[in-house]
């Protein structure tokens, strides 16, 4: 899966789990500032990117995540690492 | 003289409609809201009274669907026809003179056994952050007072099926005490689930008649069978008389007085004689300074069991001796099922509106009246009479009996 697969994926998801306007959501949108995600939104999404992309996000990185560039990075990384085994 | 509480709004979501006066047509129809489910095939009782006319998304956004369990829509929903009705804008009030104290039996069943479920088939990783305050029995009451930034008291009040007037009678001495001039009160439930039909159908507690959805739920009849589950909420708004007037707000009733005991007996059946109901009764009239005479219906907890029903009867035949053949009763679960924590909020929406219009809604499916109850239940059809104040039963597992009195708006 390339970076652009993966960052329509995400911002899908983020629409749909945040009830957002799809097109106002970049790779620098700040998911808790600017689309009003609380902690508890930031933490079920990352067990629906888990699910959807079929990986293990761990979790330093997931209490770093702010933007949606960062989710899209995080998740190719995720993605490799499956690869490489 | 302390205050006094009026009633000035309310809202409905029940397995009749979700507008107040549809639901109460269909009432005066002798109506029933119960059907069979095929998603229940597997169980001994598989006729319930669901709310399907509620569509979460014409009230809620996605966001909000995702984060608050079916109970807390309900509430939430309700809760607004209610706040719209009284007209109040909270952004005029005292935030801290403003209370939400609602009723739930249960909370969020539905979301344990999904979450439950995502725990055995995936893991422990995959439980939603969004289960605990889906499921706690207050994310109705805290979630009203999100909605309406109120910052007096807000609780949840989980007596079972007593839940709703346990609350609304907490509301009552909110503001007859002074501390709040206005609460959002009442109860809801969203029990209909797997482990809410299998759980009440394992103590055989339901009715089973499932050939017969519409004739399942049939109180004070001898070929009654058991209870049938019910979800829906009913919210209103209880507000202090002086402030009420002083910002214009019709009056829909006034709350008169509450009675609360505890059996003490046994935690799910209930007292042979109805002592301890009995005694809420009375404990409700006195709170009221008034007397069985002066009370023309009654809105029974009447849900449709062997024993809860001859227990009821038993306790309103021995208060009201004297009063027993001009008084009106009937119960109101016949046409929409057993609302668990929000069946006294609907009820005493209903109630309200009995006195409104001056007609008692009916028992329906009361064919054969049990020889062992005496009362006049208002049997299958309507009946127009004057009426001028009302008591609304609700009793629960645990020994909960919870009792509130109400009056006319008109009185006033």
């Amino acid at each position: 899966m390339d970076r652009n697969e993966i960052q329509t994926k995400v911002i899908d998801i983020i629409a749909e789990q945040l009830g957002a306007d799809r097109s106002k959501i970049t790779e620098s949108t700040d998911i808790a500032n600017d689309l009003g995600a609380d902690s508890l939104d930031i933490a079920e999404m990352i067990i629906v990117f888990e699910e959807n992309f079929d990986i293990d996000i761990v979790e330093e990185d997931a209490q770093n995540i702010s933007t949606v560039g960062q989710v899209v990075d995080n998740i190719q990384k995720s993605l490799n690492k499956g690869g490489a085994e | 003289m302390s205050r006094r509480v009026v009633v000035t709004g309310y809202g409905l979501i029940t397995p009749l409609g979700c507008q107040v006066e549809t639901v109460w047509q269909r009432m005066l129809r002798s109506e029933s809201g119960i059907k069979r489910y095929e998603q229940f095939s597997d169980f001994r009782s598989q006729i319930v009274g669901m709310c399907d006319e509620f569509v979460p998304r014409d009230h809620f956004d996605v966001k909000d669907i995702r984060r608050l369990d079916r109970f807390t829509l309900f509430a939430l929903a309700a809760a607004r026809d209610a706040v719209a009705m009284s007209g109040i804008d909270f952004s005029r009030e005292n935030p801290f003179r403003c209370a939400s104290i609602i009723g739930c039996g249960v909370g969020g069943l539905g979301e344990i056994e999904v979450q439950e479920d995502r725990y055995r088939t995936l893991s422990a990783s995959k439980i939603s952050p969004y289960t605990i305050p889906k499921i706690m029995l207050n994310a109705a009451a805290g979630n009203v007072a999100i909605a309406y930034q109120i910052h007096g008291p807000a609780r949840g009040v989980a007596t079972a099926c007593a839940s709703a007037n346990d609350a609304m009678a907490d509301a009552f001495r909110t503001i007859r005490c002074e501390e709040c001039d206005v609460v959002i009160t009442g109860g809801t439930e969203s029990a209909v689930t797997n482990l809410g039909l299998g759980g009440f159908s394992a103590m055989r507690a339901l009715s089973e008649r499932n050939d017969d959805p519409e004739g399942a739920s049939r109180p004070f009849d001898k070929d009654r069978d058991g209870f049938v589950l019910g979800e829906g909420a009913g919210i209103l708004v209880f507000e202090d008389y002086e402030h009420a007037k002083k910002r214009g707000a019709a009056i829909l009733g006034e709350v008169l007085g509450c009675g609360i005991t505890t059996d003490a007996s046994h935690i799910t059946k209930p007292d042979n004689e109805g002592i301890f109901a009995a005694a809420a009764m009375e404990s409700t009239l006195r709170n009221s300074r008034l007397g069985t005479g002066d009370i023309d219906y009654i809105n029974l907890h009447g849900t449709s069991t062997i024993l809860g029903d001859i227990a009821e009867s038993a306790a309103i035949e021995r208060l009201f001796s004297a009063e027993v053949k001009t008084l009106s009763t009937s119960s109101t679960k016949s046409m929409i099922g057993h609302l668990l924590g929000g069946s006294g909020g609907v009820e005493l929406i209903v109630t309200l509106l009995a006195l409104r219009d001056n007609v008692v809604p009916p028992t329906i499916n009361l064919v054969n009246q049990d020889p062992e109850c005496h009362l006049d239940f208002t049997p299958l059809q309507p009946k127009e009479k004057p009426l001028r104040r009302a008591i609304s039963n609700s009793f629960g597992f645990g020994g909960h009996n919870a009792c509130i009195l109400v009056g006319k708006g008109t009185d006033l």
